[in-house]
């Protein structure tokens, strides 16, 4: 078993207060939250402090950590047959061998023996498996078709005799058609197994959608890039834009605008109830990056013969403002 | 392992789920939902109704919530303030997403 000093852990004197613990911790947690912090490292501290804190805030849980002695963190160590015979029975069965179990699943099972067996009843509570919240990352495609994703979890598992250990699962869940970025599921009992009775816990994805190269995505509607060249923009066009499910034609009317946006009906993401969200191709009129000499004289040309004036309305809006 | 459909819930503003649902995803009692609803931070779809339903997308906010009540030791009053701000956070990052999305591509040359 490894060595975890949770007195360092919350930054606080072997000898502290309760008060100045529950301090330590409640500043640390702010800070580290998960569903607070922002710090990508936040949720691994947290899971520290938070089992320092459930340890140490425990007087009888404090008084079995003390009496294991203080080790270097991280240094395997066993605890004494003395501290066995002592504290071996406030764990299930009075587990007394503490091989290959973390430091946290320990203090998590102590006190739900009671002594000697004498706890017998409690050894059969039901304890419900543990809810699982899982980010998976899907591409674009795959929320368009549904699809199936491996998790992978660090999940607690008991043994027989009623001990814990914490073990890697690889669970495939599936992803139906529907999902979009930000979206949330549960998947009903395919969360940690249950035992002694109780139900198995749930599993909540988080689906994030990987950044595409053409589409952004907004719930089930997409927005899509439109490059036109000026002439097409001003003449009008017939363009290919391409849509999950295939290239369509697109008519672009004659003078279309940068900014303005064309939508494709029922050509986004399928949703979860029924029907499609929409696809909108945003226009963009660029230019070609170098000019031919031709493009050149007839830009000129038309530069010299067109009374378009695009600032028209600067002077006139000025004068209101005033 | 495959999944049976059924048992997908999707937490969204078009599901909904029943007071003694939400009660049981959430990790509160049916007495503290009601209290929520009460101190305005919760609003059923029907509150003029006596089985109030719940949208599912509250789901993941309250569990949010509820977790920061049992770690950070708040009392039922913070739990209810922190329901308001996560909802607005959601709100807030829903209407960036969308002007993200609207908001062309830089090109580059």
């Amino acid at each position: 078993m490894k060595f975890k000093d949770y007195y360092s852990i919350l930054g606080v004197e072997r000898g502290a207060g309760d008060d100045d613990i529950k301090k330590a911790y409640r500043k640390l947690a702010r800070k580290y939250h998960p569903d607070v912090s922002k710090d990508p490292k936040g949720e691994e501290k947290f899971k520290d402090v938070a089992e320092a804190y459930q340890t140490l805030k425990d007087a009888g849980k404090r008084a079995a950590y003390d009496r294991l002695g203080s080790h270097q963190p991280g240094q395997d160590f066993q605890p004494s047959p003395d501290w066995g015979r002592d504290f071996g029975g406030q764990f299930k069965d009075g587990q007394t061998s503490f091989d290959d179990i973390d430091l946290s699943d320990l203090f998590a099972q102590f006190g739900r023996g009671g002594h000697a067996g004498r706890g017998r009843a409690n050894v059969h509570m039901p304890v419900p498996g543990e809810d699982f919240e899982v980010t998976a990352q899907i591409s674009l495609e795959d929320a368009w078709r549904g699809t199936q994703v491996a998790l992978n979890l660090s999940v607690p598992e008991y043994d027989g005799q009623g001990g814990m250990r914490r073990a890697a699962r690889t669970f495939q869940a599936r992803i139906p058609k529907g999902a979009t970025d930000g979206q949330r599921l549960r998947l009903r009992g395919q969360g940690g197994k249950g035992h002694d009775g109780g139900r198995d816990g749930d599993l909540y994805l988080n689906i994030k959608l990987h950044p595409h190269p053409l589409y952004r995505v907004d719930g089930h509607d997409l927005y899509l890039d439109l490059p036109l060249a000026p002439w097409e923009a001003a003449l009008g066009a017939t363009v290919e834009v391409p849509t999950l499910a295939g290239a369509v034609h697109l008519k672009v009317a004659p003078a279309t605008n940068t900014g303005q946006r064309l939508r494709l009906a029922k050509r986004g993401l399928p949703k979860p109830g029924g029907g499609e969200g929409d696809l909108f191709a945003i226009v963009q009129i660029v230019m070609p990056p170098e000019l031919s000499e031709r493009e050149r004289t007839l830009f000129k040309e038309l530069a010299e013969s067109s009374t378009f004036q695009p600032r028209g309305h600067f002077p006139r809006e000025t004068a209101n403002a005033n | 392992m495959q999944t049976d459909l059924r048992d997908v819930l999707w937490l969204s503003q078009s599901e909904t789920v029943s007071i003694t649902e939400l009660a049981g995803l959430s990790g509160l009692t049916e007495a503290e939902v009601r209290d929520l609803v009460d101190y305005g931070a919760l609003a059923p779809t029907n509150a003029e109704d006596g089985q109030w339903i719940f949208s599912a997308n509250c789901v993941v906010t309250l569990r949010r919530a509820c977790r920061l009540r049992s770690d950070l030791e708040l009392d039922l009053h913070a739990l209810a303030l922190t329901l308001t701000l996560i909802e607005q956070i959601n709100q807030l990052e829903a209407e960036v997403v969308q002007l993200r999305a609207q908001q062309p591509r830089r090109r580059e040359k």
